[in-house]
């Protein structure tokens, strides 16, 4: 079973909750983590370990080779990410735009727009104790977080395919990088806080998993701080909220410390235990 | 000299629009013939992905000796422009065209991007 950590809003927990609820998971059945917040992974820091692979992940953008090009003008009209520019007798790839989709290389009548690699980040496979982590980080200064997100989904399938559990730490927001990490769960936990702006970016969230179509409940972190709101909306709204974890300012401390809260903190051991209940509801 | 204006709508007193990628219109003065001339980019309202490279291969096929925008382009606009005989002049937001082109006769825009 897949289960995307998710929510609209940055900084709300969902590093602080994959992470204590795959190790919690992982004390009793296989379960695997991805840390699939690829410009920012940083549930890495809670969890130490031994290097299973470590990969180099790459992708495929065309490079224009001036020789063979007969400059017919066909490939910018092949792109729709206007990824290839014809200016005159010069054709210009911007590689920061193209998808991959091979479009302007396979249509090229004269092949000279050879797709290269492109040094895209890491696949990084650790095993901590029961529990198998994979983070993969976006190579500083590319702005394409899915075909990473995509990369590290595939090595989960070949490698994780009969794991009871597969945790995805996801990016925040709700735009590409966080559609890719969660539309192929079976389920997904949106983290919020009770905040207007937690609110309001919750419920982008929510849109978003309805339009994909999964299957989802919801998590409110720092209880006690903002207002009450948050639970109306999910009430109005027939969202199951799967638990509530109390603000506190010594969770906020061991957290910083890099500890792992559910072995410390009984309140959060209670509300994970409530969301691992709601889980095997629906496996 | 050729100079091209992102613009809001046609003609002199039309407003400069501050975006270079998804502008409305592109106006070109010649100074030569004397003419104002506009081009429709409106459809770049459906581009989702590359708008300041399409924005820039119509500033390539317009020709303009000079462009005049408001915030600037971005970065791969900006590198395409980079590749052009193009002077180019930010910070003209706000102003009619015709503003927009005294401004820059008076040396009273920024150049660069």
């Amino acid at each position: 079973m897949r289960i995307a950590i998710a929510s609209g809003k940055g900084g709300t927990g969902k590093t602080t909750l994959a992470v204590n609820l795959a190790l919690k998971l992982a004390e009793n059945h296989s379960t695997a983590l991805l840390d699939l917040d690829v410009e920012e992974p940083n549930s890495g820091i809670f969890l130490s370990g031994q290097d299973v692979q470590n990969l180099r992940a790459v992708r495929m953008v065309p490079q224009w080779d001036q020789k063979s090009c007969s400059l017919c003008g066909k490939c910018p009209t092949h792109c729709r990410y206007n990824a290839v520019i014809r200016l005159g007798d010069y054709i210009m790839v911007l590689p920061e735009l193209c998808h991959s989709c091979y479009a302007c290389s396979e249509l090229c009548p004269d092949n000279a727009l050879p797709m290269q690699e492109q040094s895209l980040g890491q696949i990084r496979h650790l095993r901590s104790g029961n529990l198998d982590f994979v983070e993969s980080r976006l190579d500083i200064g590319l702005e394409q977080a899915s075909p990473l997100i995509g990369q590290a989904l595939d090595y989960a399938d070949s490698h994780f395919e009969n794991h009871k559990y597969q945790i995805l730490d996801s990016p925040p927001g709700t735009s590409c990088a966080m559609i890719s990490a969660t539309k192929t769960a079976d389920y997904a936990i949106l983290i919020s806080e009770p905040t207007p702006f937690g609110l309001y970016d919750l419920s982008l969230a929510v849109e978003t998993m309805r339009h994909l179509e999964i299957d989802f409940g919801v998590v409110v972190n720092r209880w006690g701080i903002g207002n009450s709101d948050i639970l109306d909306y999910l009430d109005k709204e027939h969202i199951t909220l799967l638990a509530k974890i109390p603000h506190n300012r010594e969770i906020a401390k061991s957290y910083s410390q890099g500890e792992i809260l559910y072995q410390s903190f009984p309140e959060v051991d209670q509300a994970i235990c409530m969301i691992i209940r709601h889980l095997e509801g629906i496996a | 000299m050729k100079i091209a204006f992102t613009a809001s709508g046609d003609g002199w007193e039309a407003k400069i629009d501050p975006r270079f990628g998804r502008t409305d219109y592109i106006l070109v003065y010649d100074e030569d013939t004397e003419t104002l001339s506009c081009t429709d980019n409106r459809d770049i309202q459906q581009v989702a992905h590359g708008a300041g490279p399409k924005t820039s291969q119509l500033i390539f096929d317009l020709a303009p000796d000079i462009l005049i925008t408001g915030n600037g382009p971005g970065g791969n606009a900006a590198a395409i422009l980079s590749q052009m005989n193009l002077k180019i002049y930010v910070g003209a937001g706000g102003m009619s065209i015709r503003e927009a082109y005294q401004a820059y006769q008076n040396n009273q825009l920024k150049e660069g991007v």
